[in-house]
């Protein structure tokens, strides 16, 4: 490969072949093209006086925003406890919903891999490559603004990342074990109860806990397109430019994500 | 060559591992290291090239005394110490001359690394070696394709390929099955024979350093119990260095080859 | 027989998640009482949704009859807009995580190092992306520059942690035998930790691309350029055939970045 024999019948060593290295040069060459492209277009409509006023506008935000205007909190609770019932009933919702369709995505466990495999392959991929805030605004738009709009998004988007994640992990699991249990005649109902569920029920508990903590960040600010919870106080603040506001605001979520974090931490040690 | 000179090493936790071990090495010396684990073989090894840092003592190789060196000075003395490890350490997914040309990292500059253009005396030398542990024919596999006993052979041409004037060996074969550590040992006991080369061979099987090395060093709780040659290993000498057991009984291929070789007797089946 | 024979059947019962039935119960109700609270609290506009339903069917029937022409040109503004936010973004903050990555990694950073690398990654992370985007909307003005900012900052706080973790879980022996060749610093940084970490960070960045995109679809709300401000516009027109073709496209970009990202990893493994 990379040996060459020199004329005199000597060994020569190199880690790439020439050809090699000439590919591995233009590939960089291209990626340092392409990002210069991508710059120059990207930064075709950037004003830059406005940039370069950024440090000032910076300054001057951020004088406004302190001190937080403390006594706002008062009307904040009602928010909160809305952004944390849109994340817990959505991920609820949507361990509800991702279980039945891991198992029917899953190698494994499907009841057909030519028909219902795909079929549920697509509805996980579906929901994750469109964001929560995506299908936020079109609930919104279909629903009208409100807490159910948000737990519905949350749900949706959650489908498919517990969907993808679980079925992952049926996948992975021992048959040797699923194998004993049926040896000792079994139906297939226990069969899942002693043979599969045992073995996926520590991946399934970090799994939901893991999407519950990202579900509370993305539930802080669904309130953007309308969805309630604390984005909307977020909204209306930034609409009036009550920079103190926005300060309290942004400070009671930064607590919020913290404690989640936190909470998140300790119940996975719990299960593990 | 080397002079171990009233060698202590006490780590943060407190634990004493090395209590005050003096010894001698002279040029084309190989001394085998045995006892317990957790007697110090290993950070007294790890002294020598300061991967580990002493706490008091003097070591001396040739006129250096390492324990004073740090910087470049350090990294100019590792050159002259080659070492072979327990699970091989190779950086698994560099191909195999890759491997063998990191020995000459201390040799070579940053830049010259970076894209892989050692001297060409460096890549003719990697290939010597390869030829000589045989192993031509894996050039270019990476590490983690090889079997155990080519990966120590790659080891012990990494170590080489520094040009070193001595050898620390850890463990080299308690990954390796029986027939595998036997052709490893007789390799590195000749490699050394060729190159005049000292080694400190750090050993749990007895019996294979009995039938390779001439000198035994035990160890025992980071203190030096025995010093000389390998066919002074009686039981009762055995018995200094590991605890009490019925060394007679013990056949070679029984040999444990975990902590419970220092526990005191009754404990075997 | 004697009293002392009789003894109690034994009996068996599974064991608990929570031992203690009072307890068990406590946490139950705890459980019933939130959920009934907060259904409760769920206020719906019936009247609302009914109408809404109709809407829906609209926009399910405009998923079967997308219409790509009508707003061509705000579509493909907006796609060159996310993909060249994508790709400056995703250099840019590599370019910046890679030494600050390196700083956070307790093994090969000093601890002062660590402390500021660490610090620097915790506030990059402490925000969702769409209120960055506002912070940064307000500072820069709307548009792209605003989004590519935003986009370099998550990029920095996801790819900083997880190489720093990497790095902090590398095999330690494969570290140690580069070092003993006398390698310096940035030898052993290219031949022991760059080796070990490579592909798993160059699978990051695949899948951090794909991140990127995917978040670039969504800053757009909130005035910080992409395809997102095109989907907010064409929603709030309730031109929801418009709506079904940007949403299809960006499903479709998705799969091939996860499809493309998924390749690499692969190859790379």
């Amino acid at each position: 490969m990379a040996i060459t024999i020199g004329e005199t019948g000597a060994r020569h060593w190199r880690l790439l072949t020439p050809g090699q290295q000439r590919l591995r040069w233009l590939g960089w060459l291209a990626l340092v093209a392409l990002t210069i492209l991508c710059w120059r277009v990207m930064t075709a409509d950037t004003i830059w006086a406005f940039v370069s006023d950024a440090p000032r506008q910076a300054q001057d935000i951020f004088g406004r925003m302190l001190p937080p205007r403390w006594r706002y909190i008062d009307q904040l609770w009602m928010p909160l406890w809305d952004t944390i019932n849109i994340a817990t009933l959505g991920t609820l919702i949507a361990i509800l919903l991702a279980t039945p369709l891991a198992f029917l995505a899953a190698r494994n466990t499907t009841p057909s891999a030519a028909l219902i495999r795909p079929v549920a392959l697509f509805i996980i991929v579906a929901s994750r490559s469109i964001n929560a805030l995506i299908w936020g605004l079109l609930l919104v738009a279909v629903l009208g603004p409100g807490v159910l709009a948000g737990i519905i998004a949350i749900a949706l988007r959650s489908i498919g990342f517990i969907g993808k994640l679980l079925y992952e992990a049926i996948e992975e699991i021992d048959e040797s074990q699923v194998e004993a249990i049926r040896a000792t005649g079994a139906s297939q109902a226990q069969i899942m109860g002693y043979g599969i569920w045992p073995q996926i029920m520590p991946a399934f508990a970090t799994i939901s806990v893991f999407r519950w903590d990202i579900n509370i960040r993305e539930s802080t600010v669904l309130g953007l397109v309308g969805a309630g919870g604390l984005g909307l106080a977020l909204e209306s603040s930034l609409n009036t430019l009550a920079w103190p506001q926005v300060s309290l605001i942004l400070l009671l979520i930064l607590v919020t994500v913290v404690v989640s974090e936190w909470v998140t931490a300790k119940v996975r040690k719990a299960i593990i | 060559m080397l002079v171990i000179d009233h060698l202590e090493k006490r780590y943060k936790t407190g634990d004493r591992a090395l209590k005050g071990v003096s010894l001698e090495l002279g040029r084309g010396d190989i001394v085998g290291l045995i006892g317990p684990s957790g007697a110090g073989k290993s950070t007294l090894i790890r002294c020598v090239n300061r991967l580990v840092d002493p706490s008091a003592g003097r070591i001396l190789l040739g006129d250096v005394d390492l324990t004073a060196l740090s910087g470049g000075a350090l990294r100019r003395a590792r050159r002259r110490i080659g070492m072979i490890f327990q699970e091989y350490a190779l950086v698994e997914r560099l191909t195999v001359m890759e491997n063998v040309l990191s020995g000459r990292l201390g040799y070579v500059g940053f830049f010259a690394s970076w894209f892989r253009r050692f001297p060409e005396a460096d890549v003719q030398r990697a290939f010597a070696l390869l030829d000589r542990v045989g192993l031509s024919d894996h050039v270019d596999k990476r590490a983690d394709a090889l079997s155990g006993g080519q990966r120590q052979r790659v080891g012990i041409a990494r170590a080489l390929a520094q040009d070193p004037e001595l050898l620390l060996v850890d463990e080299p074969t308690a990954s390796l099955d029986p027939k595998t550590s036997r052709q490893v040992m007789r390799l590195i006991t000749e490699l050394c024979a060729e190159r005049s080369l000292a080694a400190i061979v750090n050993i749990h099987d007895v019996a294979l350093a009995q039938m390779f090395l001439p000198r035994i060093i035990g160890l025992r709780a980071g203190e030096i119990v025995y010093d000389g040659p390998a066919a002074g290993l009686t039981p009762e000498v055995l018995t200094r260095i590991y605890g009490e057991e019925d060394w007679t009984r013990t056949s070679p291929r029984e040999e444990e080859e975990d902590e419970e070789a220092g526990l005191p007797a009754g404990e075997a089946a | 027989m004697t009293g002392a024979a009789i003894a109690p059947p034994r009996v068996w019962k599974r064991p608990r998640l929570v031992e203690g039935a009072a307890l068990r119960l406590a946490i139950f109700a705890g459980l019933v009482l939130y959920l009934v609270l907060a259904f409760a609290t769920i206020e719906v506009n019936w009247q609302r949704v009914s109408e809404g339903l109709v809407r829906a069917a609209r926009l399910f029937a405009g998923f079967l009859t997308p219409d790509f022409t009508s707003r061509w040109t705000d579509i493909q503004q907006g796609l060159i807009e996310s993909l060249t936010m994508t790709v400056c973004a995703t250099v840019f903050g590599i370019v910046l995580a890679l030494p600050i990555g390196l700083g956070a990694a307790r093994n090969v950073a000093p601890f002062w190092l660590y402390a500021i690398c660490r610090a620097v990654i915790a506030v990059a992370r402490a925000f969702q992306e769409i209120i960055v985007a506002i912070l940064f909307v307000a500072m820069f003005g709307f548009g792209t520059f605003a989004g590519f900012l935003t986009l370099s900052i998550s990029t920095i706080g996801f790819l900083s942690k997880l190489i720093a973790d990497d790095i902090e879980e590398i095999d330690p022996a494969q570290v140690e035998a580069v070092r003993a060749t006398g390698a310096g610093f940035w030898q052993v940084l290219d031949y022991a930790v760059a080796a070990q970490v490579m592909p798993r960070f160059v699978g990051l960045t695949a899948y951090k691309v794909d991140i990127n995109f995917r978040e670039s679809s969504v800053i757009g709300i909130v005035g910080a350029g992409g395809i997102g401000a095109t989907l907010n516009t064409a929603l709030d027109r309730y031109e929801f055939e418009s709506a079904a073709a940007i949403l299809l496209i960006i499903i479709v970009i998705v799969m091939l970045c996860e499809y493309a990202s998924g390749w690499i990893r692969k190859t790379m493994a």
